[in-house]
């Protein structure tokens, strides 16, 4: 009878800490959302979308972080993502189970999980070391190479979960691969295929270590791909860190805006997932 | 019957070849990528490493003015923030993954799922600023003088707790970096312990077995392999993570015996000096830091993915 109670008893006390961790977990994400809201929403207004980052002490907005943020995550997500779908088309329709696509498919994993410090480190060596001067071109192959490995995985996470009645049928009609691929395969995975595009552009938005020596940033309006670009989390970094009030406040706009953007992709890229499959085979 | 026109089957091939090149070159870029980082690292430390040769490892002297460099500051902040991380993250990440597999009530089990990957995708430097401005005070107010209070007089371990509460430093960051691999933790956990065939858990229970006792007599021997997995994952994330640790660490180069002095970590040193570093050797030993920081994380992660595979060949054989 007493080992009975003592089992309960440590039964209740290790699910009620579970309980507990959960509730943390929830606390933290809930805290952080909170601070963001409260010190970011005093500083939105229409000029932070209008003007250019401000000396310190003076008024300004963040629109040339905006616009810089946007071109290089545009220009990576345009360069990282073909790569990324045509080598997990390969993984999935022609290397499959090849020591080589093995070999792949552990490389990009990886990547996926890679510190995106060594990443900027990279990028700095080969890019700007050889232009000689700091350019929103390097930072947006910085971006393109960690966009790479997501768009990849879920790429062949998706073909792999078209119907294989859906190929066969396509090869009988006596189509290639290529003709499958594209006119089949495709269509059928598409929504699959946004998400992990959408998953891409999520992680690459608030990368700021590798921005810090591709693109550096620059306190001007700038479109000029070959120099130094302003970007949101660069700004942040730079701002938050500051003594001074009027950065700080912007600091924190920012932090709202770019965090506001990422979870609205992130929770968009789920609908899409679930309105894939319905019945829920759940996305890893 | 079909008439096959020889030249459309010899225009489908060709178009069947350039496909199949693209798709074999782009998955060839991502071995090239793995292999370009190697080498453009390598290239950039070698002035270090050769002019410091092994003892670039072994000292904690780092001096821009008189050019002498040395990681071991460095490294010891990147260990022991990483490792308060994971003391911290892997029991927090077990329970939330024990309470989605088998507490929660299905109603709950997908918002609360969505929640705790939503604060993965925060990005890292959100958690920095939080960290600096939020977390930080409360600590220094509020937790490390309680810490100073009653441990700080203990044996052998008193030593880690002593010193003035500066708020920032190694104990923050571990904090902060604990917060930011929780999610990778608990979603990996969630996975594994998912993979559990049912009919085992039910024939603990058959047996009369609480749900603790089905769970760390059945789910945790089963997955084992797998939660290693996802330990070590979280480790690669918080060994390898920058800006986060940038905010709060202090970036001292020196090692202090306590834990609530202000430190300095692989990531972090290279952030904060890299765009200021004059002199070739300066830059050199930076990229020296990315170099280390890339074998160590590489390693984590190979043995990570390779358990975390072996878990998924078992499972798929079963199923």
């Amino acid at each position: 009878m007493n080992r009975r109670m003592l089992r309960k008893i440590k039964n209740s006390a290790f699910l009620s800490l579970s309980l507990v961790a959960t509730l943390t977990g929830l606390a933290c994400l809930a805290a952080i959302l909170w601070t963001l809201i409260s010190h970011g929403v005093a500083g939105l207004s229409g000029r932070i979308f209008t003007q250019m980052t401000p000396p310190p002490g003076n008024q300004g907005g963040l629109l040339n972080a905006i616009y810089g943020s946007g071109v290089m995550t545009l220009l990576g997500i345009l360069i990282g993502s073909p790569i990324g779908v045509l080598a997990g088309t390969y993984l999935a329709e022609y290397g499959r189970s090849s020591r080589l696509s093995t070999a792949i498919r552990f490389i990009n994993d990886v990547l996926l999980s890679a510190p995106s410090i060594i990443i900027g480190l990279f990028i700095y060596e080969i890019v700007v070391v050889r232009m000689g001067h700091f350019s929103a071109v390097a930072g947006a192959l910085a971006l393109a190479v960690l966009a790479i490995p997501v768009t990849l995985r879920t790429t062949e996470d998706m073909l792999n979960l078209v119907p294989i009645g859906m190929k066969d049928s396509s090869a009988a009609l006596g189509a290639y691969p290529w003709r499958t691929t594209l006119s089949v395969l495709y269509p059928a995975a598409r929504s699959g295929i946004v998400t992990g595009l959408l998953l891409a552009i999520a992680r690459i938005s608030g990368e700021t270590a590798p921005l810090l020596f591709t693109a550096l940033n620059n306190q001007f309006w700038s479109t000029n791909l070959r120099a130094p670009m302003a970007n949101l989390p660069v700004v942040i970094f730079q701002f938050a860190l500051s003594p001074y009030k009027n950065w700080q406040q912007l600091a924190w706009s920012g932090a709202l805006l770019v965090t506001l953007a990422i979870l609205i992709l992130s929770i968009t890229a789920r609908v899409v997932v679930s309105a894939l499959n319905p019945g829920g085979a759940k996305q890893r | 019957m079909a008439i096959i026109d020889p030249g459309h089957a010899a225009k489908q091939l060709i178009y069947e070849r350039i496909f199949r090149s693209a798709t074999f070159i782009a998955a060839i870029f991502v071995l090239l990528i793995l292999g370009g980082v190697a080498v453009s690292l390598l290239r950039g430390a070698w002035p270090a490493l050769s002019h410091f040769g092994f003892s670039f490892v072994a000292r904690e002297i780092w001096n821009p003015v008189t050019d002498q460099f040395g990681a071991l500051a460095p490294i010891y902040g990147t260990v022991m923030t990483s490792l308060i991380a994971m003391l911290l993250a892997v029991p927090a990440g077990f329970g939330i993954a024990l309470f989605l597999t088998e507490l929660c009530p299905p109603l709950l089990k997908r918002p609360i799922g969505v929640a705790v990957e939503l604060l993965a995708a925060v990005p890292s430097i959100i958690f920095g600023i939080w960290g600096l401005f939020v977390l930080a005070p409360v600590l220094q107010r509020h937790v490390q003088p309680w810490l100073i209070r009653n441990l700080g007089d203990f044996p052998a371990i008193g030593h880690l707790f002593k010193g003035p509460p500066y708020g920032i430093g190694i104990l923050t960051a571990g904090v902060v970096l604990a917060i930011m691999v929780l999610p990778f933790i608990a979603a990996t956990m969630r996975d594994v312990f998912d993979t559990v065939p049912p009919m085992l858990k039910e024939s603990g229970y058959g047996l009369g077995a609480t749900t603790w006792e089905v769970i760390w007599n059945v789910v945790v021997p089963h997955s084992r392999v797998g939660i290693v997995g996802g330990i070590m994952l979280g480790l690669g994330r918080a060994l390898g993570e920058t800006m986060a640790v940038t905010f709060v660490i202090g970036n001292a180069h020196r090692i202090s015996s306590s834990l609530l002095a202000p430190g300095t970590t692989i990531s972090s040193a290279i952030a904060n000096e890299f765009t200021e570093a004059v002199g070739d050797l300066y830059t050199s030993s930076l990229i020296s830091l990315g170099l280390l920081l890339f074998l160590i994380t590489f390693t984590v992660i190979a043995l990570a993915q390779a358990m975390l595979r072996r878990l998924e060949r078992r499972s798929g054989a079963v199923a």
